[in-house]
């Protein structure tokens, strides 16, 4: 692992299923990386604090603000011990084909589409951790992201939606 | 097929859901530099800089100051240096410009910069400001250049500028009135806060051309500033806009890339990029004006209006940018959708020590609509009648006139009865109702009206050109920032073609050196104006396909028709030729050819807009208006006055919904604006101007779970004769008459009149003490 006198150094993260190489400072926050490392710009930065969710990702598949996130933490060594689990990031452009994309264009959930990322990220998150969230957790969950062109309606719809398909979906075989 | 009239989606839809979609911050070159901003930490004060240490850490290129650049901008006036000089005159101002090869670099040498202040006495208010003796904000506001008239400065003052309506005798008027009820008002600034921060980036090449890439809503307007403010030729300015993330009037001014040129310029041509952090996006960036009122109504016994007396103030911060021209559309349209036969109207702008100020989404409508609705509401008190009915009594209608003496037709005016008639139906129930034993519902409802207050000479156009396989390209110079304004264009353009909407390929991205002028992408009228353009494209494409079809076919252009593809016999469609045969020209089976490619044009320009008479206010501000009736029910719960709207109600006359899902995302999307703006929104200052909020967490906008249970939202579709299928503008109306709404349901549910925003339970608390008190 090469160090230069700036603090960056090498460091080998998995995003989307590939294990990418980058050199990143230990101040560099996940959503920096993502974007002017990886290209990865899908996640928004909206506030670099937390409170827009712009930037949400998926950190072993739970809902995270990457501007929250160092992405030192994510890093692996080149050999990794034996058994030790790398945590996986995903972002949306992951996301490919999926119920909470379609429920998203149906319901008209987007205006600008700058919120839209991390509310899909968000939504999937919620569909893996909490299938059988009721109405009002929904709402709960959509809490912590900001979209200002839509009136939110169309966005609980479109998870709302999800979660109604999911459940009454067959199990897959 | 049959594109208009049906819920296309975006263009750019499946895009937007795969995070594919490219915004000004994800297209960075390699080799950018990043510039980053000092602002001041002052509201007033004579500055000092010490930039020596900041210009020799690592990674830094070059540091600029106020006295680097000698440039006065400003669209109306020419009243602000793009960094300051001498003196900051708002709390967040850029005082200085760092750049660095790495953002981590920019920002610790922004840091850096040691600036020394002189505090000056700060004007914090609006009555601070035109109070005698007040300290200047301006000191040389007489000697400014006025970039965009009509504009009338006071010097050694700070008023901007006033703009009159002076319409019948008021005198008169008040005599004529039995009823007068008069209200004051203080409304405050406001933020865009589009979710997407600003962002600029500049770079000049060694052949003498300027590539800039922005968020702007107005790319037209960038080139042309900087040429102007730099003396370069318009064309050496290129000007490209991707997909905005939002942007409701805060993305027209033109600053950041003012600031990104000069940064470029500083570091031999390189490109540099500028992005607001969030608090810069709030605090330096412009916000939307705020609002001090004096409203007075007169009417005769049976409820007729006679007479209305409006002064506002409009507290445009520190710097002028649109808001003369915001004053005026507040003028042209003062009296709200009422007629008035005698009408006394000023409209100051004030300098203040605050962020300065720029369009919002509705151009100073949605304050007026909350002052005259207001002050109508305390009408229908005063007379005794139900506000409903003063209304319709009043309501303006075809062969009024405005208060700018414009003459009105169904055409250009719409239905507000229609609106208003519907809107009292679906919100039909008690003003006031006891529904627990703590609870009450209560209801308010409130009219608006806006025309689009645009210069008289606003161009558009179109071009359209054609692939092999037949499918088309369309081209406008409109801005994609969530309003579907590209889709809209295709739909125009697919419908007069007779082909399938995927068979309209569009240019998501502007670039002023291809696509047509497009004044700016504001005030709702991209599909007025670029789609005049866009039909008369379609219709010039088709003259010059019928053309080479008549040759190939053998026949008079006037035998032919266009649809699906197809340039046919109209007696006989199975005699055709497929536009790809023709649009880049016939070649017959011997290989020879005849006509060549083809290219639709369109423009479209203003027809008989005239400025408004600086005396009397006369003049014809926009081709049409949009009207509409607006409403809430609030739940209030009266221990701790708490509130929540539970439903919202709109009908607005739409003229034609071209896309009726789109039509109603939107104005849902703005009435969730609309009620942020009534129930938390506004900027706030502290003593010495001090910005108090500056964030998503302190300058609180509406969340998931605020919004009502039930958004209710009807057309009205009375056509505008001269616009595209009959569409009227509907982008920003969603948010006008909420606040003036849900004030109405607030005041009934407390039984005192609110006359302030936002209306939060602490205020309300306030207002029933200081009542009491006064007792
Ligand atoms: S950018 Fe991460 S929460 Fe706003
Ligand atoms: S769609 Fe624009 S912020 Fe949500």
């Amino acid at each position: 692992m090469a160090t230069s006198h700036t603090g960056r150094a090498e460091h080998l993260i998995t995003v989307n299923g590939e294990q990418r190489r980058v050199t990143l400072r230990p101040a560099d926050t996940l959503l920096y990386i993502l974007r002017d490392e990886l290209g990865l710009t899908g996640a928004k930065p909206g506030c670099e604090n937390g409170d827009c969710g712009a930037c949400t990702v998926l950190v072993d598949g739970v809902p995270m603000k990457s501007c929250l996130l160092l992405a030192i933490e994510f890093a692996t060594p080149e050999e990794p011990a034996a058994g030790a689990v790398p945590r996986h990031i995903e972002t949306v452009e992951s996301l490919d084909e999926t119920e909470v994309q379609r429920q998203f264009l149906d319901h008209w959930a987007f205006q600008c589409g700058y919120c839209t990322s991390g509310f899909l990220m968000l939504a999937e998150g919620l569909r893996r951790q909490r299938p059988g969230a009721s109405p009002g957790e929904v709402v709960d969950w959509l809490r912590s992201n900001i979209c200002r062109c839509t009136s939110y309606a169309e966005i609980i719809q479109a998870v709302r939606g999800t979660l109604e398909r999911e459940r009454s979906a067959p199990p897959p075989v | 097929m049959n594109a208009v009239g049906h819920s296309v989606a975006r263009k750019e839809a499946p895009n937007k859901v795969t995070g594919r979609a490219r915004y000004c911050a994800d297209i960075t070159p390699a080799g950018t530099l990043t510039a980053a901003l000092v602002v001041s930490r002052h509201a007033h004060a004579r500055i000092r800089l010490e930039v020596d240490h900041a210009r020799h850490m690592p990674g830094v290129v070059a540091v600029l100051t106020g006295q680097d650049v000698s440039l006065l901008c400003g669209e109306v006036l020419e009243d602000r240096p793009p960094l300051a000089v001498g003196k900051v005159r708002y709390w967040g101002e850029p005082v200085a410009l760092v750049i660095a090869h790495g953002e981590a670099e920019a920002k610790r040498a922004a840091r850096a910069v040691r600036v020394d202040y002189q505090p000056l006495p700060v004007v914090n208010t609006v009555e601070d400001a035109i109070a005698a003796g007040a300290a200047l904000v301006h000191e040389r506001l007489g000697q400014y250049k006025r970039a965009q008239p009509p504009v009338v400065p006071q010097a050694q003052s700070n008023i901007a500028d006033h703009a009159k309506i002076r319409c019948g005798d008021a005198a008169e008027g008040w005599r004529n009135s039995a009823a007068t009820v008069s209200g004051h008002f203080a409304l405050p600034q406001v933020e865009h806060a589009a979710v997407e921060t600003r962002c600029a980036r500049a770079e000049i090449l060694h052949d003498g051309r300027v590539l800039v890439q922005s968020t702007t809503q107005a790319p037209f307007e960038v080139q042309k500033l900087l040429a102007r403010y730099f003396h370069l030729q318009q064309g050496q300015v290129i000007v490209t806009v991707p997909l905005v993330g939002g942007a409701f009037g805060g993305k027209a001014a033109v600053q950041l890339e003012i600031l990104a040129y000069l940064a470029s310029r500083a570091v031999n041509g390189r490109p540099v990029q500028l992005v607001n952090s969030r608090e810069e996006d709030m605090a330096t960036s412009p916000v939307g004006v705020g609002l001090v009122a004096d409203v007075k109504l007169g009417a005769s016994a049976e409820g007729l209006l006679q007479a209305a007396e409006l002064t506002f103030w409009l507290d445009t911060g520190a710097y002028t940018d649109s808001t003369p021209r915001v004053a005026r559309a507040m003028c042209s349209e003062c009296t709200g959708p009422y007629r008035v036969p005698h009408i006394r109207c000023d409209a100051y702008t004030v300098y203040t020590n605050h962020t300065y100020a720029t369009a919002f989404r509705g151009f100073g409508h949605f304050p007026l609509t909350f002052v005259i609705e207001r002050t109508m509401d305390r009408l229908a008190e005063q007379l005794d009648m139900d506000p409903v009915e003063l209304r319709r009594k009043n309501l303006i209608g075809p062969g009024d006139r405005t208060p700018t003496r414009m003459a009105l037709t169904r055409s250009t005016l719409g239905d507000p009865r229609a609106c208003l008639d519907r809107a009292a139906e679906l919100l039909a129930g008690p003003a006031r109702e006891q529904t627990g034993p703590h609870t009450v519902r209560a209801r308010g409802l409130a009219l608006f009206w806006k025309t689009s207050s645009s210069p008289p000479n606003a161009i558009s156009g179109a071009i359209v050109t054609f692939n092999q396989d037949g499918s088309v390209n369309l081209s406008t110079g409109t801005v994609e920032m969530g309003a579907g304004t590209k889709t809209t264009s295709a739909q125009i353009l697919a419908e007069r073609l007779g082909l399938d909407i995927g068979q309209v390929h569009i240019h998501t991205h502007v670039n002023t050196k291809v696509d047509p002028e497009h004044w700016k992408t504001v005030a709702s009228l991209s599909t007025f104006m670029a789609g005049r353009a866009v039909l008369e494209a379609a219709e010039d494409a088709k003259a010059q396909l019928k053309s080479v079809a008549a040759i190939v076919l053998k026949c008079a252009p006037g035998d032919l028709s266009v649809a699906r593809g197809r340039i046919f016999l109209t007696a006989d469609p199975n005699i055709y030729v497929a536009f790809r045969d023709v649009a880049h020209g016939y070649t017959y089976p011997g290989g020879d050819a005849i006509g060549g490619q083809i290219v639709g044009r369109g423009s479209y320009i203003m027809r008989h807009l005239t400025l408004l008479d600086e005396e009397t206010g006369e003049g014809h501000p926009g081709p049409s208006f949009t009207v509409g009736a607006q409403g809430v029910e609030i739940d209030w719960d009266t221990r701790s006055g708490r509130y929540r709207v539970v439903r919202a109600v709109s009908v607005v006359d739409a003229g034609r919904a071209m896309n009726p899902a789109g039509a109603r995302t939107m104005l849902q999307g703005g009435m969730c604006m609309g009620i942020g703006l009534a129930t938390r929104e506004g900027v706030l200052y502290g003593r010495g101007g001090q910005r108090l909020n500056d964030q998503f967490r302190t300058y609180r906008t509406m969340r998931a779970g605020e919004q009502p249970d039930e958004y209710v939202v009807e057309l009205v579709e009375t056509p505008q004769i001269d616009a595209p299928f009959g569409a009227r503008p509907l982008g920003e109306h969603g948010l006008l008459a909420m606040p003036a709404a849900v004030a109405a349901a607030v005041s009934h549910a407390i039984g005192r009149p609110v006359s302030h925003l936002p209306i939060t339970p602490e205020s309300l608390w306030r207002l029933t003490r200081t009542a009491e008190a006064a007792r």
